[in-house]
């Protein structure tokens, strides 16, 4: 109950129910990265931001408080790069950092490789089965048979080529028959 | 590394040629009204997949024309943002080819449409990657990606149902006699093709054709369908000079946006 009253009143702080108390900014390009690592992606949040590698660069002042986040799409159209902006904003903004400005860069294209391993560990545990690392090469990515994060086995099929959002398949596995969400490699 | 916005200044610096906003309008306009039409099967799909396929489509083609439509704003020097061009412009302004805009009809009808303007794409995008215009590259570079997802999923149903039963096959052959005669536009060489042809900004599309027709006419192979004979007919679309239901799209897509001018989620 309390946890809920502290929430900030904005529509996006919806999405950020796991964030930790406001730590302040010491000053250092890592602290940032740790504070960056903090945020979930607000679809899928038991990834962060930087291990799904939407953060592209990180560019900061100490003496002017100020820093600069480079982040880039997953997919052109994705509605959520607008909430990944408010919630990095918020969250620098509570570290006391004066001017935070986020910069969109779509060049070089993001690609599921960027997926850190921490990333893709994470995503396993949550039941989303990784990408395989043949993106770029759609036809043979789509005869690939992700195994199954709950039983392992690769007897699977895929039920859904679009999921429930853009970067995910829907996929069910043949020896346990649960259905599962498979991340596409792009 | 530059932002798209630093690049398009540059750009916009370096080539004053006017058809080079009307060909990145053309490519946009292309996506956006694919999309909305693609839109228009959320809630109605056959199977609650394709419902999903298809939404999943369309807001990816949404997602190019946001970025073209920026583009051509910082190119223009107009202060004209996305909204502008998507929600402000008449039926006229309007420059995506005719196909895009023709009724969804059945599902086969809308999926054999979206799988030639896609795979059409698919072959511009590649060929944008080294486009004169770096901002305009990194656009394509960005929507081959997902793209040449959209061409194997749609290109799949085409054969499914056109190789599929006897109802289906008579369904695809009569889609593809109805929306063959509008793909010729896609290769039409006129002014604008020609100048950002020579600009080195568009890839010239009528080279793309011969590669295009290899394609789709081995797909079409697959799903026992046959091409009609080429006739005269030459579609009107990207001279800004509609079909019929050009107007209702519009009236659909722009009426929110004109009757709460500004408003804001």
């Amino acid at each position: 109950m309390s946890a809920q009253a502290s929430l900030p009143r904005d529509f996006f702080a919806a999405f950020g129910t796991t964030e930790p108390a406001p730590e302040r900014w010491d000053g250092s390009e890592e602290h940032l990265w740790t504070l960056l690592r903090g945020i979930p992606d607000p679809e899928i949040p038991a990834i962060s931001l930087v291990d799904l590698g939407i953060v592209r660069e990180l560019h900061c002042e100490s003496g002017a408080r100020a820093a600069t986040v480079v982040i880039t799409p997953t997919y052109a159209g994705c509605p959520a790069t607008e909430a990944i902006r408010q919630q990095i904003l918020r969250v620098l903004e509570a570290a006391g950092v004066t001017s935070p400005t986020i910069e969109l860069r779509i060049s070089p294209p993001w690609t599921t490789d960027w997926i850190t391993a921490t990333g893709r560990e994470a995503l396993q545990q949550f039941g989303i089965t990784p990408p395989c690392t043949i993106a770029g090469n759609v036809p043979r990515a789509l005869q690939f048979r992700p195994a199954c994060p709950r039983c392992g086995s690769h007897q699977t099929e895929q039920i859904s080529a679009f999921g429930a959002t853009p970067c995910k398949a829907l996929h069910r596995c043949q020896q346990c028959r649960e259905p599962f969400d498979y991340f596409k490699p792009l | 590394m530059n932002t798209p916005a630093e690049t398009s200044h540059r750009a916009a610096a370096k080539m004053l040629d006017p058809h080079h906003v009307a060909w990145v309008l053309r490519l946009a306009d292309g996506s956006l009204v694919l999309s909305q039409r693609m839109t228009e099967w959320c809630g109605h799909g056959p199977v609650l997949e394709e419902d999903i396929a298809f939404s999943n489509i369309a807001l990816d083609l949404l997602g190019q024309a946001r970025l073209l439509y920026s583009h051509a704003g910082a190119l223009e020097g107009r202060s004209r943002d996305e909204d502008a061009f998507a929600y402000w412009r008449d039926e006229a302004e309007f420059r995506n080819p005719t196909l895009v805009e023709l009724p969804n009809g059945d599902f086969g009808q809308s999926v054999l449409r979206a799988w030639a303007y896609v795979s059409w794409q698919c072959l511009v995008w590649a060929r944008l990657e080294e486009s004169q215009d770096p901002a305009l590259a990194a656009i394509a570079a960005k929507s081959i990606k997902e793209s040449r997802y959209h061409q194997e999923h749609l290109g799949a149903w085409v054969v499914r149902l056109g190789d599929g039963t006897e109802e289906s096959h008579r369904r695809m052959q009569a889609a593809l006699d109805y929306l063959w005669p509008y793909t010729s536009e896609l290769f039409h060489l006129d002014a604008v093709e020609s100048a950002a042809m020579h600009a080195g900004i568009a890839p010239g599309l009528d080279a793309l054709s011969e590669t295009w027709a290899g394609h789709t006419a081995a797909l079409l192979q697959t799903a026992t369908l046959k091409p009609p004979a080429p006739t005269p007919f030459m579609a009107t679309g990207r001279q800004g000079r509609h079909s019929e239901a050009m107007g209702y799209l519009l009236n659909e897509l722009q009426s929110l946006a004109r009757a709460h001018p500004g408003a804001h989620w």
